[in-house]
């Protein structure tokens, strides 16, 4: 018999607060924490070489990667889902990466090379992935959709990096492309429609051609 | 979000010193939860001290013939680092346990250190919070507040938040250390085990920084070997934070390391219960969560814990 792991219930506490009292007493903490006057200017000037042009903006410093290219160089073709980090519909490629452009300030990217969907291909020469992703009925409102294609571009360069994964059982050994290593890799990538069985199958038939 | 001032610097040394001479002013590295955060008004900072320019991004060998990983390098570099995957694999499986991979790609490793709890009332600045803003009360001990993912040990009534990150709790098992410079350019070493404070009545106060002070680096110790692997328990397969997480270090006579992730507000490791490990998981968790103090909510972690590690050394 093994022995029982000693512990006691914590106790429940009766709360006082309610939200707005909560909020009265967060005014003095706050004031203390913080200056009313900026060290420096609230705006930022600085380029971004997005699609392989660069492009100046001069913004307030608040500005995401993903709100300077939608609000501010009209891109509309990378999507805000969730705006936290918790969708994947923002995601766009930046120097060679995927991250997901809602959860980064754009005034970090000054000289930074980004990639969109609008910058794979176009309606006559559709790139690979693009192109699979029609093949394969890959999506149904197609919100979701440019973020799926531009992860999944990333997806497929981290396997032929062999960059793990979560679901990598040998650690050494080099890695394939299969539909549960594409599956893990793709999880930061929501589909409310849940095309996702369609994206695995147009993934896989991107994969198949030379890149 | 609340309008800031913005700078970037290029050095360690520049960045404490910018830290403590301008007021309200705090660092920025990935932005993956500071800026996340930002949003919701729950960090206010009138100031960002943007880190990504100080090239602290390598991992290179420590004369000991261990790893000295600079703490801009991302979640996914070091958890591909040849190195890491092959000796100390129980980190690369932390790290690629943790978020997603476009979010792997921004995390850094001092970033992922810093990143702040889960808790929901943390998040909900509607709610009383201890820990966003001292003093108006805990809003997860509130009668039928939900407290399922939140902590059972090394909690308080102050707090009974979590710490989230993963990667920390891998770090925690290898006996990482954190190598930080001050405002006044010194720079010192804190082990990870002393680097993550209990909340206590404090629970604002989450680490052993001073004020300023920047991390540059975190070190691990020559290579342990043993059997490495890391077993996260959450509500989904992936892209989920942990409900339970056992980091396990494992030689071939049975003895060996265990920490625990989602269960405390650090990494959970203690000596005796190292100790115990050849004598099975109960051994263990008889002693590594001796003198728990779940809610009813959250008491099933105790047994999800056991039957976790269990089932890891079943494995062999
Ligand atoms: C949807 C989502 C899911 C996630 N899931 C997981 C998960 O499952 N597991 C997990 O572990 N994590 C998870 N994360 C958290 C993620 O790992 C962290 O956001 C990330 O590691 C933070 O790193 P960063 O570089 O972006 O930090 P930042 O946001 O830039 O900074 C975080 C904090 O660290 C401070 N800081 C940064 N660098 C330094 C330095 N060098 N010295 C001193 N202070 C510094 C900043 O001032 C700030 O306070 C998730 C995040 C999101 C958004
Ligand atoms: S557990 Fe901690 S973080 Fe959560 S509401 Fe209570 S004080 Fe805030
Ligand atoms: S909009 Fe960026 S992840 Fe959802
Ligand atoms: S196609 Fe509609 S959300 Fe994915």
């Amino acid at each position: 018999m093994s022995p029982p792991i000693r512990f006691e219930m914590r106790r429940r506490t009766f709360l006082v607060g309610t939200a707005s009292a909560v909020v009265a007493a967060n005014i003095p903490w706050r004031a203390n924490a913080q200056p009313t006057s900026l060290a420096g200017p609230e705006r930022s000037t600085f380029t971004l070489v997005v699609n392989g042009e660069p492009r100046e903006l001069a913004v307030d410093n608040r500005t995401t990667l993903l709100d300077a290219l939608r609000e501010h160089l009209q891109l509309t073709g990378t999507k805000k889902g969730c705006d936290h980090g918790q969708c994947g519909a923002c995601t766009v490629n930046v120097n060679g990466e995927r991250i997901n452009s809602c959860l980064s300030l754009a005034v970090m990217h000054q000289g930074d090379e980004v990639t969109t969907i609008e910058g794979l291909g176009t309606p006559q020469q559709l790139d690979p992935m693009q192109q699979a992703f029609f093949d394969h009925d890959g999506f149904q409102c197609g919100y979701c959709t440019p973020g799926q294609i531009c992860s999944a571009k990333a997806v497929l360069e981290e396997i032929r990096d062999n960059v793990p994964s979560h679901v990598t059982q040998d650690l050494t050994a080099r890695i394939e492309a299969t539909d549960e290593e594409i599956r893990e890799r793709m999880s930061g990538n929501i589909c409310r429609c849940g095309a996702y069985a369609n994206i695995l199958e147009a993934i896989h038939q991107a994969a198949g051609e030379p890149t | 979000m609340r309008a800031f001032s913005y700078e970037r610097v290029s050095a360690p040394a520049q960045a404490a010193s910018r830290a403590a001479e301008v007021p309200g002013a705090k660092f920025i590295a990935g932005g993956t939860n500071l800026l996340d955060l930002m949003k919701l008004e729950i960090e206010t900072p009138v100031h960002l001290i943007d880190v990504s320019g100080t090239g602290l991004d390598s991992i290179s060998d420590t004369r000991e013939g261990g790893l000295r990983i600079g703490a801009l390098v991302s979640n996914t570099d070091l958890a591909a680092n040849e190195r890491v995957r092959r000796e100390y694999g129980v980190l690369t499986r932390a790290l690629m346990a943790g978020a997603s991979g476009q979010l792997r790609n921004k995390a850094t490793t001092a970033g992922n250190l810093l990143q702040r709890t889960r808790c929901p009332y943390f998040y909900d600045t509607a709610m009383p919070c201890n820990k966003r803003a001292p003093g108006t009360g805990c809003a997860a001990l509130g009668q039928g507040a939900f407290s399922r993912q939140l902590g059972i040990i090394g909690t308080s009534d102050a707090c009974i938040a979590t710490h989230p990150s993963d990667m920390a709790v891998a770090l925690r098992v290898l006996d990482a250390e954190v190598e930080t410079v001050t405002p006044a350019g010194a720079s010192r070493t804190i082990p990870l085990d002393e680097f993550y404070r209990l909340p206590g009545d404090t629970p604002e106060i989450e680490t052993a920084l001073m004020p300023g002070e920047f991390i540059t680096a975190v070190k691990l110790p020559p290579p342990v070997g043993g059997r490495q692997a890391y077993y996260k328990v959450r509500d989904r397969a992936s892209y989920a934070f942990a409900l339970v997480s056992v980091a396990l270090v494992r030689q071939s006579d049975g003895s060996g390391r265990v920490a625990l992730g989602g269960v405390a507000p650090q990494p959970w490791r203690r000596a005796q219960a190292d100790a115990a490990l050849p004598d099975g998981a109960n051994a263990v968790m008889s002693r590594l969560l001796d003198g728990a103090s779940p809610t009813e909510e959250n008491a099933f972690k105790i047994q999800l814990a056991e039957r976790t590690l269990a089932g890891m050394l079943a494995e062999g």
